[in-house]
């Protein structure tokens, strides 16, 4: 008996619809990427009333006290360290730095100073901006090689001034 | 004397796997990079901007981002309320936190993405009401310079 071999057929598959949908899903995720930008924290504790009753007996920390001051459109006018050191200048905030930076200097830790804690004492129409620029001031300092030095760690704000 | 060739009437198929791969590796690059926490952010919310700010490195094991228009109206979850009425909010919250473990209130983190023009009293006000609900922890947000 002859058996006759049949030649191997190449099987083709049509990858039309695969393409098109590959294609719409890339156009999807295209559309809808946005590029977000690098966002970062400033840390706050803000213990409740009753728990800072509690710490009383406890040693208190050294403290910093930095009152911002409004001008007109909220707008920062001036800022007023330990109510003794008014800076106004428009190198108030960069001023307020070297302060903090002298008075870690003077406690004998100028590094990493994990006790000392600023209170800002801020006017309730003060622009946000400018609150968070004062809290970087205090809170480090950028080097000119892109590295920060830490200043203080503990910030707290003062009850709401109306 | 013949003066035309016979033209081919084969069909060219080009070689589509390099492409395909290609556009493969471009969806799983998006797909890596979509943003599905899209609905904590409100884009009309401008930060401010500091080279000082840290990145968090551990995301906290329950967090709560309000986002604070210069009107000091709070847009939680894509819904807009007035800082008042964020008392009922925020108990459900501590609440749900409770329910995942989280029993002191003390340690859920509140991230505050303000407005930079909003006036800090409302920012502060905010924050006074989180503490109406035993909320200590604040982070306040903003835009990394680096």
């Amino acid at each position: 008996m002859k058996m006759s071999i049949s030649e191997p057929e190449e099987i083709k598959i049509n990858m039309t619809a695969m393409i098109d949908i590959v294609f719409q899903l890339l156009v999807f995720f295209i559309m809808t990427f946005k590029v977000v930008a690098m966002e970062g924290d400033f840390n706050i504790k803000m213990p409740l009333a009753s728990e800072s009753a509690d710490s009383l007996d406890e040693e208190l920390p050294d403290l910093i006290t930095v009152r911002l001051e409004a001008g007109e459109n909220g707008n920062i006018s001036s800022i007023i360290v330990d109510d003794s050191e008014t800076l106004r200048e428009a190198t108030m905030f960069p001023d307020l730095t070297n302060i903090v930076e002298e008075r870690l200097a003077a406690e004998g830790n100028p590094e990493q100073n994990s006790e000392t804690e600023v209170e800002f004492d801020i006017d309730y129409n003060l622009k946000y901006s400018y609150t968070v620029k004062a809290i970087g001031a205090v809170s480090g300092r950028a080097l000119p090689d892109g590295k920060v030095k830490p200043l203080i760690k503990k910030v707290k704000f003062k009850d709401v001034a109306n | 004397m013949r003066l035309f060739k016979k033209k081919s009437t084969e069909i060219l198929e080009g070689d589509l796997t390099p492409m395909i791969d290609m556009t493969f590796q471009l969806i799983a690059f998006f797909m890596l990079l979509i943003n599905f926490s899209e609905v904590d952010r409100a884009d009309e919310i401008l930060l401010p901007s500091s080279v000082l700010a840290v990145p968090p490195e551990v995301r906290p094991d329950y967090q709560i981002i309000l986002n604070l228009e210069p009107n000091g109206v709070v847009v939680f979850e894509g819904q807009k309320n007035g800082i008042d009425l964020l008392n009922p909010l925020l108990s459900r919250q501590v609440d749900a936190a409770a329910r995942e473990g989280i029993r002191d209130p003390g340690d859920i983190a509140v991230i505050i993405r303000s407005h930079e023009d909003t006036p800090t009293g409302v920012v502060q006000e905010l924050m006074a009401k989180c503490q109406e609900s035993e909320l200590q922890s604040f982070s306040l947000r903003v835009k990394n310079q680096k």
